[in-house]
């Protein structure tokens, strides 16, 4: 069935492009100004488009030695090892769950809601971290908070329970393990919702600041979202001090604007390269978490 | 089972019997044993002077003091009321926003059309506060910003955005709709494509205009998901985005009059300030009547629907 375009639908189209226009924007002007050279932006903030080009900030960010490139190191180590432990932990633990032959399994499954409804809040949390020493170390950025969510756990349960039981039990029959079944049957057949769930694991350790913000002090192991924060509060305090004391501090040069602004795009860029694989299984995810969690 | 030669199946019968299962399982169940049920002791924190020398055990208690110190203050009243009022406008008009994207959407048939457009609307979604600061910045910054930047060939004068709290709602909200009415519709898109299509096709043979079809059948047969969404995010009224205001209004003492929510109260107190036990009077406060108010709204979505509640 052909339909025909009506005015209705081209206005419709055309609402729709610009709130994606709205939406698309401040990435582009934050793209833009990380290519503007210093001058231009001191002179005439930030434009859309560029007018004087330059990757200078970028030569700077991509130094050998300069904290941004570090802490790309970090949050790069820190996502690929908990993205892989996380999703280990929450297939298995699903598999727990959905065990038939595990009597004690919705006992288990109440267990997790319990964790999920009543949450003792940020200083039992805190206090936790520092009773366990998980302070100031790497395994600091990776444990707490992101390597297990339940919420996680139940998506995969939820799918699991759709997979024929016989499937199981004929393995079982042929003498497989449960470890042989999780391994050969169950990680193939999930694997649509185990690439959803590594991907909300994936993206929680890419944006990650608040382990850092919260349980490390040592600037060498900040990850990259860190940092970035930490460039911009910067900035914010010498702006402060110039409005009380009315001067510029010697010695103290504000990190430049389109540094900022490149660091921001270079922590954006795998997303982007990401995107389309992204899109497919995030939206996915959501639809069925939100639908029936 | 009444037979009384067979001994109770406990749950250790359990684990010697499913021994492989139970290990796989154990990583996850010390997670939440540990990151769950062995925090909820450390809320006794709230009653003590707390020292981070003595420690938990040792620590004096003090009874209601910190209580009463916190709920004599005016800014428990002032964050309380920060955190509702700005989680209201975040959920009515992300769910508004994310509505009418998805009833336009459905009116559109060009595939292309719409998922080049839905990929550029959804992007934000994937960003981090922080990253999403650095481009509020790029837009409202006095000196340099966009938005002054376009007043000013207006003619009118520039707006020093970061120095009046009073913008900052708006400015909040705004960009909680940029980021979240994206990923929102997706559920409401998928919420319509599963609507029977007899009911669509009943009502084009009795004539009915597409804006018709639209207000009388898509909109009621969506509007049980948006109770339920709004109910459940409604439950959650109490929690303050952390990671979103902290990141975008961070330290700036100048905006926490609208701005400031429990959440980022209770970092600063535990964080900045280094006085745990006032922090934790809030967070017990938080806790309890966030857990009431979570667990009442999805007693409630089950009644209103079987399906649909989150637990």
């Amino acid at each position: 069935m052909k339909v025909k375009v009506s005015p209705w639908n081209i206005l419709i189209g055309f609402v729709i492009m610009l709130f994606a226009i709205f939406c698309m924007l401040p990435m582009v002007l934050t793209l833009m100004v990380s290519i503007t050279s210093e001058d231009a932006v001191r002179q005439y903030g930030y434009q859309l488009i560029p007018k004087e080009f330059s990757l200078y900030a970028y030569k700077l960010i991509f130094h050998r030695d300069s904290s941004v490139m570090r802490a790309y190191a970090v949050t790069v180590s820190a996502t690929l090892i908990g993205t892989v432990l996380a999703t280990t932990i929450t297939v298995l633990c699903a598999y727990l769950l959905h065990n038939k032959n595990v009597r004690y399994r919705n006992h288990l499954a109440l267990f997790f809601f319990v964790t999920m409804i009543f949450n003792a809040g940020l200083v039992p949390w805190y206090m936790m971290c520092r009773t366990l020493g998980l302070t100031n170390n790497y395994l600091a950025l990776i444990i707490p908070s992101l390597v297990f969510s339940p919420f996680n756990m139940f998506l995969v349960r939820n799918f699991m329970n759709s997979i024929p039981d016989s499937i199981r039990e004929s393995a079982t029959m042929d003498g497989a393990g449960d470890f042989l079944i999780v391994f050969r049957i169950y990680f193939p057949l999930c694997s649509s919702v185990i690439a959803t769930i590594a991907l909300f694991y994936g993206l929680g350790y890419w944006n990650n600041w608040f382990s850092a913000i919260m349980l490390i002090d040592d600037t060498k192991m900040y990850p990259l979202q860190y940092t970035l924060m930490r460039l911009q509060s910067q900035i914010n305090m010498i702006a402060e001090m110039q409005r009380t004391y009315g001067r510029t501090l010697y010695d103290m040069t504000p990190p430049t604007e389109t540094v900022k602004m490149a660091t921001a795009v270079v922590t954006i860029g795998p997303i982007v390269l990401l995107y389309p694989f992204l899109q497919r299984f995030f939206v996915k995810g959501i639809i069925v978490g939100a639908v029936k969690g | 089972m009444k037979t009384q030669c067979r001994r109770k199946y406990t749950i250790f019968h359990d684990i010697i019997r499913n021994r492989a299962s139970y290990l796989m399982g154990l990583p996850a169940i010390l997670y939440a044993l540990i990151f769950g049920y062995f925090t909820y002791p450390y809320m006794i924190i709230a009653f003590q002077k707390f020292n981070y020398r003595t420690g938990l055990l040792n620590s004096e208690f003090v009874g209601f003091k910190n209580f009463e110190f916190f709920f004599r203050s005016s800014q428990v009243f002032t964050i309380t009321l920060n955190t509702i009022w700005l989680n209201l406008l975040f959920i009515t008009f992300t769910t508004l926003a994310a509505l009418a994207l998805a009833l336009m959407f459905n009116e559109l048939r060009n595939r292309y059309f719409i998922r080049i457009n839905q990929a550029m609307i959804m992007f934000p979604n994937y960003l981090s506060w922080v990253v999403v600061s650095f481009m509020i910045y790029s837009l409202f910054s006095t000196n340099y910003g966009l938005i002054n930047q376009i007043l000013s060939v207006l003619g009118s004068k520039p707006i020093a955005w970061y120095n009046n709290a009073d913008y900052w709602p708006a400015i909040l909200t705004i960009m909680r709709v940029w980021k979240g009415a994206g990923i929102n519709s997706v559920i409401y898109m998928a919420t319509i494509a599963g609507i029977d299509s007899t009911y669509v096709e009943a009502a084009v043979i009795d004539g009915a205009k597409r804006w018709q079809i639209c207000r009388y059948i898509t909109l009621p047969l969506l509007m049980p998901t948006v109770s339920i969404l709004t109910l459940l995010s409604i439950g959650g009224i109490l929690y303050g985005d952390f990671g979103m205001i902290y990141a975008i209004v961070g330290d700036n003492g100048i905006l926490l009059r609208t701005t400031d929510v429990i959440d980022t109260y209770v970092f600063r107190a535990l964080r900045r300030i280094g006085d745990p036990s006032n922090a934790m009077a809030i967070g017990l406060f938080q806790s309890l009547v966030g857990f009431i108010m979570v667990y009442g709204s999805n007693a409630l979505a089950k009644k209103l629907n079987p399906d649909a509640a989150l637990y």
